[in-house]
């Protein structure tokens, strides 16, 4: 808890300390959107035959719609959009570019608790 | 940095920083992070020295800038792998056959240049995705449809070009295509049919042009670099029909297919139709059969009769055999061709027949969830769904002859093939014939692939012990994974491997210095065919 803590602290001076890791705009988040549409919707999505949320409902994910959590993180979007698991293949950055990455990022995380 | 094989490592200095002229430095990617993401996600060698890992990827934008990074590679004998989106999982995915080569990646090549909604034809770009084209028919009202495979992330041209299929009427997708332009090893780019006029006006009208037709050249295979297509597109229908004939006993099958041959070849059913067997799917036919170390839908040794099976059949009122026609056009058009296979089908005893819905067109998007979506021209991602647990698939598809007889015989030949080999019941894959293409079936088994180097090299070794199988009961593979290229072209071998022989008189002549995808679909340059052999 205590080092948890400290995590948080530390993170939160990053963010007052370093005016770049300031919270995404609004142009940024609806950049996120339309990649987020492109890209991820047609397997992560909401309605039937969306497998990326299938197999995350599956295995107990709730809500299983990425764009209805507010526990993911930049570097965990990252990781998986760029290494894939399980069947969701990575992707290249002549499909989703480093700077498409972090709008879809900074999309997927602006309902996050601050 | 990684260096191509037989490519000095100031030979590939040079030639990167002149892709990076062509193209934009941004553009040419020779970190191991930036490389490694041009690894087929789906390969059937992961963790394993044999993975083929490319050693560089250049993207560029344009035909012309296709032709000056090809020219440097031939200048400095550097091996290039093409992919389009990139997205052909279960064939190798955007990874080239060849370890070190040099991806060329076309996915900025994504423009759709022409749709012409009164010809019914669209010309693209490699990197068009399926969801591409269809947001663009889409957005603008058009009123056509495109023919989709399962995955709607791939390339059209992709597609077509390692023949891929789909499911309207428009389902082959490389007899879909009119006109293509290509880059040649040299860097000299031509246009074929009716694109080889100067301002022609028909060039996605028109397939043949004037003169041998060679567009079948630059299918699965590695003699020029396509960067623009044409498709012909279907007119949207004013309507849809499915139905279901179903038929009891095992050996309805062969009147079933072959009615199915006739309304198929005759134009009255259209589209994909898959064989199914509400029996053999059932759990009390799995469950029978698992008992004799067999599995329900091969025909294991040791494993359950006929017999025993139609006995399940009529127990629990399951049809052995049952296939799902389509229609396209008016509804009053649909319902009476419906009606007229059902007569056609009525001389099988006790045939069962369920009318599905009929479709008036067209549809509306709000519903797009609600409908069958392939049969619609409407691209998903819907079919990764059924991977459950795995790390990936590599496809086993034999093409067999579209009868009944066949069928069964296939059911024979893998079983014993399975059981030769020792592959336990769960493992035993075997999917139903579908009519990918006109006039044959095909048998699509998707093998699962794992982070699991013992569980994949298994996999690898059935795998060529089915291309065999099928080999010596006469059927062939359609297309296969980068990792089994040598093997399936291996059984092409009529006349001492004639058809190779002449694959590679046309490779020596379009590309001497060998270095378009080397290896694709079992097509060596000259000074690597030592090391295959």
């Amino acid at each position: 808890m205590k080092s948890a803590r400290a995590v948080l602290l530390v993170a939160m001076s990053l963010t007052f300390a370093v005016p770049v890791l300031a919270a995404p705009d609004d142009a940024q988040i609806e950049r996120g959107h339309k990649v987020y549409d492109k890209w991820c919707f047609p397997c992560h999505g909401t309605g039937s035959g969306k497998p990326g949320t299938d197999s995350l409902r599956q295995r107990g994910q709730n809500p299983a719609v990425l764009e209805e959590r507010t526990d993911l993180t930049a570097p965990m979007i990252k990781t998986f959009v760029r290494h894939g698991v399980l069947f969701m293949p990575m992707f290249r950055k002549t499909e989703i570019s480093d700077a498409d990455l972090d709008a879809i990022a900074a999309y997927l995380t602006r309902n996050n608790v601050k | 940095m990684r260096v191509p094989p037989g490519v000095t490592s100031k030979d590939f200095s040079d030639a990167i920083k002149r892709w990076e002229e062509a193209v934009g430095r941004e553009w040419v990617f020779t970190s191991d992070e930036d490389v490694d993401l041009y690894r087929d996600s789906y390969s059937p060698f992961w963790h394993e020295d044999l993975e083929p890992i490319p050693s560089a990827a250049v993207a560029p934008n344009t035909a012309e800038q296709v032709q000056a990074v090809v020219k440097i590679a031939n200048e400095h004998r550097i091996p290039l792998w093409t992919i389009s989106t990139g997205k052909n999982l279960g064939y190798g995915g955007s990874a080239p056959l060849l370890g070190g080569s040099v991806v060329l990646d076309l996915k900025r090549m994504d423009r759709v240049l022409e749709v012409n909604d009164k010809n019914h034809y669209a010309l693209v770009e490699p990197g068009v995705s399926y969801f591409d084209l269809y947001r663009y028919i889409q957005d603008r009202g058009l009123k056509l449809w495109i023919d989709v495979p399962d995955p709607g992330w791939g390339s059209l041209i992709g597609n077509a070009l390692d023949r891929g299929g789909g499911y309207t009427p428009l389902r082959d997708h490389f007899d879909a295509h009119c006109g293509m332009e290509v880059v040649q090893a040299n860097g000299d780019i031509v246009r074929t049919g009716m694109g080889a006029l100067p301002g022609s006006k028909t060039w996605q009208q028109y397939r043949y042009g004037f003169g041998p037709y060679v567009n079948g050249i630059f299918s699965q295979s590695n003699f020029g670099v396509v960067t623009k297509m044409g498709f012909w597109l279907l007119p949207e229908p004013e309507g849809f029909k499915s139905g279901n004939v179903l038929v009891q006993r095992h050996d309805d099958l062969v009147p079933l297919i072959e009615t199915l041959n006739y309304v198929m070849n005759s134009n009255i059913v259209q589209g994909t139709t898959t064989i199914g067997s509400p029996l053999l799917m059932s759990r009390a036919a799995a469950q029978t059969a698992s008992g004799a170390g067999g599995s329900a839908l091969v025909m294991s040794p040791g494993g359950p009769s006929v017999e025993d099976l139609e006995k399940i059949g009529r127990e629990q009122n399951l049809a052995y055999w049952n296939c799902e026609l389509n229609f396209y056009g008016p509804p009053k058009v649909v319902e009476a061709e419906w009606e007229y296979a059902k007569e056609k089908y009525s001389s099988i005893p006790g045939v069962k027949f369920i009318d599905g819905p009929t479709y008036t067109l067209p549809y509306d998007p709000k519903d797009v969830d609600k409908l069958p979506k392939r049969q619609f021209g409407i691209p998903s991602l819907t079919i990764f769904g059924l991977m459950g647990r795995s790390e990936g698939h590599m496809w086993f598809s034999p093409i067999i002859p579209m009868t009944g007889e066949a069928v069964f015989e296939a059911q024979r030949v893998f079983g014993q093939a399975y059981h030769d080999m020792g592959v336990p019941a769960i493992n035993q894959i075997f999917v139903f014939p579908s009519s990918f293409f006109p006039r044959s079936f095909v048998i699509l088994c998707g093998f699962p692939i794992y982070h699991d180097v013992e569980k994949n090299r298994r996999s690898r070794e059935v795998f060529k012990g089915l291309v065999k199988a099928a080999a010596e009961h006469g059927w062939g593979e359609y297309r296969t994974h980068t990792a089994f290229m040598d093997t399936v072209s291996d059984v092409y071998s009529y006349n001492d491997h004639a058809l190779r022989r002449l694959h590679e008189t046309i490779k020596d002549a379009v590309d001497p210095n060998g270095i378009l995808s080397p290896g694709r679909c079992g097509v060596w340059p000259k000074h690597l065919r030592k090391a295959r052999t």
